[in-house]
């Protein structure tokens, strides 16, 4: 199991945990219990320029798709191929699996992320 | 139904069976390579079935009985209007004069076929308070990327490319929104108020000059009249929109209340609904769009015209988007929606209406004791209840849906409108008699018990049916969307 | 009483006293006073059955139908035989009174219908997978194109101008609204000018569309073609006649990413146009792209195989806006009796079909020719279709068949002006000898 110190989440759901320019993304238990059974992950183009809040790629479960938003700016280094396969990987184990990895142009960004205890609250608030 | 798995077609094929019988060729055959250069032909057959034509009977009635049609039971699929499909229209669709004939013969020849199009755009158009209809469209959704479409050429042939956004309810069907985006238009979304209908005020904040128009579905989709429906018409109109009208519930008020009275400028009419053609397990459909007299301009070519004793195709309408589809439409939807219109008149049409709407709130004043009620007012041919009371001890409108198969019954349209919790929506339509409905409620009633007293026996549901709840996760996660074995 | 309204008046009555209310009208009161209608509204009085009956005879009566007449009139729209199986497998209620398959365990039989549909026109056409069928051949072309469009991320199409010209006609009105942007390629000896699509083809085309054969009736080169559209990193898409692949390469074999067309042949009556429906298949790494329902195979708890609509976050009613298309519904009883159609036929029945046609109309070519009134107009291979060029007006020389009975071949200068007095000619099995014999007869006149 991660340790949540090393995560930071958005307001739709998705975690960032950093490892210098590296940030690691995917989504969270939260979320993916909203979903239910994913069975489609949408993963991005590597090289892919993105701002904080563009789309960075789509869950599907049988009855819904959601996009991901990317909660940073940067460029896509690299996508999680394994979960191509298995998409159900997110449902197992959500902060394991990162669905991309973004080079990060502005690591001050993640100062205006929540931490686990703020976004375990803002959970609450939203159910 | 029968409970026996029924073989794929594949799996029952043996080589050399054969079902078909043609006749020897008669003229003198040639080498089919002297035709035709060997590399234009195919290299690996076609892998079809070889099976004689009992197996191929046996086959497809073993199918069918693993099927619910409307003869087979009541079928209250909310926002569906899965009426009884009259047998005669049947019948008179099939008459050769009709199937057996070809959309480019010479139109002398087809004066029948272009003489009952002309009237059934005619009737139409009467009966939704348009100018004139295109028939070709061949769905709702068809009908309404049609109709948008117009509006968007009307904009542009007055200088207002620039109107680019469409309105449509949060309660809308998601075809609304779909068929905007793909004629182009960027969505947004109105809120609705506690009483069900469009936030007026939400709705004037919107208006602005790049608005193209509003699309609504009346009586929407919690089964209310939009009460406000001559002031909204007229805020889009004054900001220079239009208001489309999706035909989905039309059946709420044939005979009673015309879009075009409304102030609408646009409609779509699904005949599968409200003039009574049969689904066919999803289609085929037809959705004609009708307009106002400043839009008939834009409509699809062709249209149909009469002049001297003569019916004829008019292709010569420069301002028309063109054509949305092949030929005519679905000219055989439209010979059974037209007899069906003709066999009602204006006087049974009206009857429509009032019992469809009869039988809605019957129902629904029977049911609301079991069942919440979030909008508890007269409702028009349909309503929805929502499973939030069963929910609180487990059991999901998709258990109730699930449980109401092992009553013989279709369920209702379930987790739509996306604005109501566990949604149930609830369509009776006009020809369920009281007995069935008084049946109905009573197994509606069972399993309002049945989730409080046994609710694992509603979760567990379908018991009864050939197959029980199918692994959806399974299907999505793991494709398998065809045979891909080998024929013996 | 409206007589498919079972409940009496005064059942009628009983229910309104239930609620509350001594009127019909008093259901009404939400609808504003100015939106009622104030008089009844202006249609024939209600027919009784047998009333009805004949007067759709009468209507049906002023077409001139192939029963009575004789057709060599194709263009898109064909006079196949359909074995009389098809016609009572669709009337079964069923089949033909049910909705969409939205609730699988009372759905089986159209789930297992379309899946087995789907396995049939993915052997044909030698593609992947295969949904449940669109509106028409033309419309499903179109999608095709806007699929192209969105899968490659680019925006120019290229259509063969021997595509039929109304499937080319609804691609340019979507293509109005939706951003497509369509540029011809026109034909060199009724096949499409090579020449011409190398020249106009670039990094900025995301398909290139034939039709196969194409209107005139002639088989393309699609090998060809395929190596052309992909070596600029295009699609290709092949609009095909169903009955030519069971002789002819399969869009598969030849390279397509995405086979669509017009399945009328398959077992569905001429209907003066409709419903008919279009199938679209393609390769598997466009699944996800693809519009339409899609059913697939399943288990249930028991471990029973079952069918269930699958994918359907592509679709609208989960999408909405972000949906790859607006379409809802699929032509479920026509996929049902192309089905049928191709059971009852079969890998060998499907086969002779498509040999009859090349044979007869090959004998009908020549006929036809043989008579010096009538010229060759191009020289490429064809199936079961051909222009020809009349000495007159073509109106006037089907208006001298049609005294015979014989609905003759389609004006093609309608809609290629520059093939002045061209006779596109078709000839299915139906066909006898004795039929050309006295087509050609007729048609070279007195």
């Amino acid at each position: 199991m991660a340790d949540m110190k090393d995560f930071r989440f958005s307001r739709e759901h998705e975690w960032v945990r950093a490892e210098g320019k590296k940030a690691y993304i995917g989504i969270s238990d939260y979320a993916q219990n909203a979903l239910g059974d994913i069975v489609f992950v949408e993963l991005p183009e590597t090289g892919a320029k993105l701002s904080a809040g563009d789309v960075l790629g789509v869950v599907e479960s049988v009855k819904a798709a959601s996009d991901i938003y990317s909660p940073v700016s940067g460029t896509v280094i690299e996508t999680n191929q394994e979960l191509a396969d298995a998409p159900e990987k997110i449902n197992e184990a959500p902060y394991d699996s990162w669905i991309a990895v973004v080079e990060l142009d502005d690591e001050s960004e993640l100062d205006e992320l929540m931490d686990f205890d703020d976004y375990e609250k803002f959970c609450k608030e939203e159910a | 139904m029968s409970s026996r798995e029924v073989k794929l077609i594949f799996e029952k094929s043996r080589e050399g069976r054969r079902a078909y019988s043609l006749p020897e060729c008669d003229v003198p055959r040639k080498d089919m390579a002297d035709l035709i250069p060997e590399e234009l032909l195919r290299q690996t057959p076609a892998d079809l079935p070889e099976v004689s034509e009992v197996d191929a009977v046996r086959h497809f009635t073993a199918l069918s009985r693993r099927n619910h049609g409307v003869d087979s039971g009541f079928y209250p699929l909310g926002s569906c209007t899965m009426k009884y499909n009259p047998k005669v229209n049947e019948d008179v669709a099939r008459l050769s004069g009709f199937t057996r004939v070809h959309p480019y013969q010479p139109e002398d020849t087809v004066q029948g076929c272009l003489e009952l199009m002309y009237k059934a755009d005619r009737m139409l158009a009467e009966i939704t308070g348009m100018e004139r209809v295109s028939l070709q469209p061949a769905a709702g959704a068809h009908g309404e990327l049609t109709g948008l479409m117009i509006i968007k050429a009307y904009h542009e042939s007055r200088g207002q490319g620039k109107r680019n956004k469409i309105i449509v309810p949060d309660s809308a069907h998601g075809t609304n929104p779909a068929s905007a985006a793909v004629a182009g238009f960027e969505v947004l979304e109105v809120k609705s108020n506690e009483r069900g209908c469009v936030d007026v005020e939400a709705l004037k904040a919107l208006m602005s000059d790049e608005i193209a128009g509003l699309m609504l579905t009346n009586p929407n989709t919690l089964g209310l009249f939009e009460e406000n429906i001559t002031e909204i018409a007229e805020i889009v109109h004054n900001a220079g929109g239009l208001l489309y009208y999706d035909g989905a519930n039309a059946n709420a008020i044939v005979g009673i209340s015309r879009p075009g009275d409304m102030g609408f400028d646009v409609v779509h009419l699904n005949l599968h609904k409200t003039f009574s053609t049969p689904h066919g397990g999803g289609g085929p459909g037809s959705g004609p769009v009708g307009v106002k007299k400043e839009l008939v301009p834009f409509l699809p070519v062709p249209l149909i015209e009469y002049s001297d004793g003569r019916y004829y195709l008019d292709y010569d309408r420069p301002l028309s988007i063109g054509r949305v589809k092949s030929f005519y439409g679905n000219f055989n939807v439209v010979v059974k929606a037209y007899a069906y219109i003709m066999s009602q008149g204006h006087e049974g049409l009206k009857e429509v209406a009032q019992a469809a709407v009869l039988n809605a709130n019957y129902l629904m004043k029977k049911l609301k004791e079991y069942y919440h009620l979030p909008y508890d007012r007269v409702c028009m041919h349909e309503f929805v209840l929502s499973g939030v009371k069963q929910k609180e001890k487990g059991v999901s409108t998709l258990d109730i849906a699930k449980r109401l198969l092992d009553f013989g019954y279709h369920p209702p349209t379930v987790y739509f409108p996306l604005i109501v919790k566990e949604a149930l929506m609830i369509e009776p339509t006009e020809t369920e008699s009281k007995e069935t409905l008084d049946e109905f409620i009573d197994a509606m009633i069972q399993i309002a018990r049945e989730a409080e007293t046994e609710p694992e026996k509603v979760k567990g549901a379908p018991h009864t049916t050939v197959v029980g709840r199918l692994d959806e996760v399974r299907a999505a996660r793991m494709p398998v969307l065809r045979w891909t074995g080998h024929s013996k | 009483m409206s007589r498919y309204i079972p409940n009496t008046r005064h059942q009628q009555g009983e229910m309104l006293k239930e609620l509350g209310m001594g009127s019909p009208e008093q259901l009404f009161e939400s609808i504003p006073e100015e939106a009622r209608l104030k008089k009844p509204l202006d249609l024939p009085k209600a027919l009784s059955e047998p009333e009805l009956v004949k007067h759709m005879q009468e209507i049906a009566g002023k077409n001139a139908n192939l029963d009575e007449y004789t057709c060599f009139l194709g263009a898109g729209a064909y006079d196949h035989y359909i074995p009389s199986v098809v016609g009572h497998v669709l009337s079964r209620q069923e089949f033909y009174t049910s909705y969409t398959p939205y609730q699988p365990e009372i759905s089986q039989g159209t789930l297992q219908a379309i899946f087995e549909y789907q396995t049939m026109i993915c052997q044909l056409t030698g593609m992947d997978v295969a949904n449940a069928s669109m509106y028409d051949g033309a419309t499903a072309l179109t999608e095709a194109a806007v699929m192209a469009c969105q899968a490659v991320k680019r925006n120019e199409v290229l259509v063969a101008s021997s595509v039929h010209p109304e499937s080319r006609t609804v691609l340019k009105t979507y293509s109005r609204f939706n951003g497509c942007d369509v540029k011809e390629i026109g034909y060199s000896d009724g096949r499409v000018d090579l020449e011409e699509l190398e020249s106009k083809i670039s990094g900025r085309t995301a398909a290139v569309i034939v039709q196969n054969p194409n209107f005139f009736g002639i088989i393309e080169n699609l090998s060809e073609i395929a190596a052309l559209a992909h070596k600029y990193g295009a699609l290709f898409i092949v609009s095909a006649d169903p009955i030519s692949l069971a002789v002819l390469k399969s869009p598969g074999e030849a390279g397509a990413d995405i086979a669509v067309g017009e399945g009328q042949p398959l077992g569905n009556p001429l209907n003066f146009g409709g419903p008919y429906l279009g199938f679209f298949a393609a390769k598997k790494e466009l699944l996800r792209r693809m519009p339409g329902r899609i059913a697939g195979e399943t288990i249930d708890a028991e471990g029973r195989r079952g069918f269930v609509l699958t994918m359907q976050t592509r679709e609208q009613h989960i999408r909405r806006e972000k949906a790859t298309s607006n379409i809802c519904s699929n032509q479920a009883l026509n996929a049902l009796a192309a089905t049928v159609y191709l059971t009852v036929m079969g890998k060998q029945g499907l086969k002779e079909v498509a040999d009859l046609c090349l044979q007869k109309s090959h004998y009908a070519y020549e006929k036809l020719t043989a008579t010096g009134k009538f010229q060759p107009v191009f020289s490429a291979p064809f199936f079961k279709e051909f222009v020809v060029r009349a000495k007159e007006p073509v109106s006037d020389l089907n208006r001298r068949l049609l005294g015979s009975k014989i609905i003759g071949g389609l004006e093609i200068e309608k809609f290629y002006p520059e093939i002045q007095n061209g006779w596109l000619v078709a000839v299915t099995e139906k066909r006898t000898r004795e039929e050309i014999d006295q087509l050609a007869g007729k048609a070279v006149g007195v």
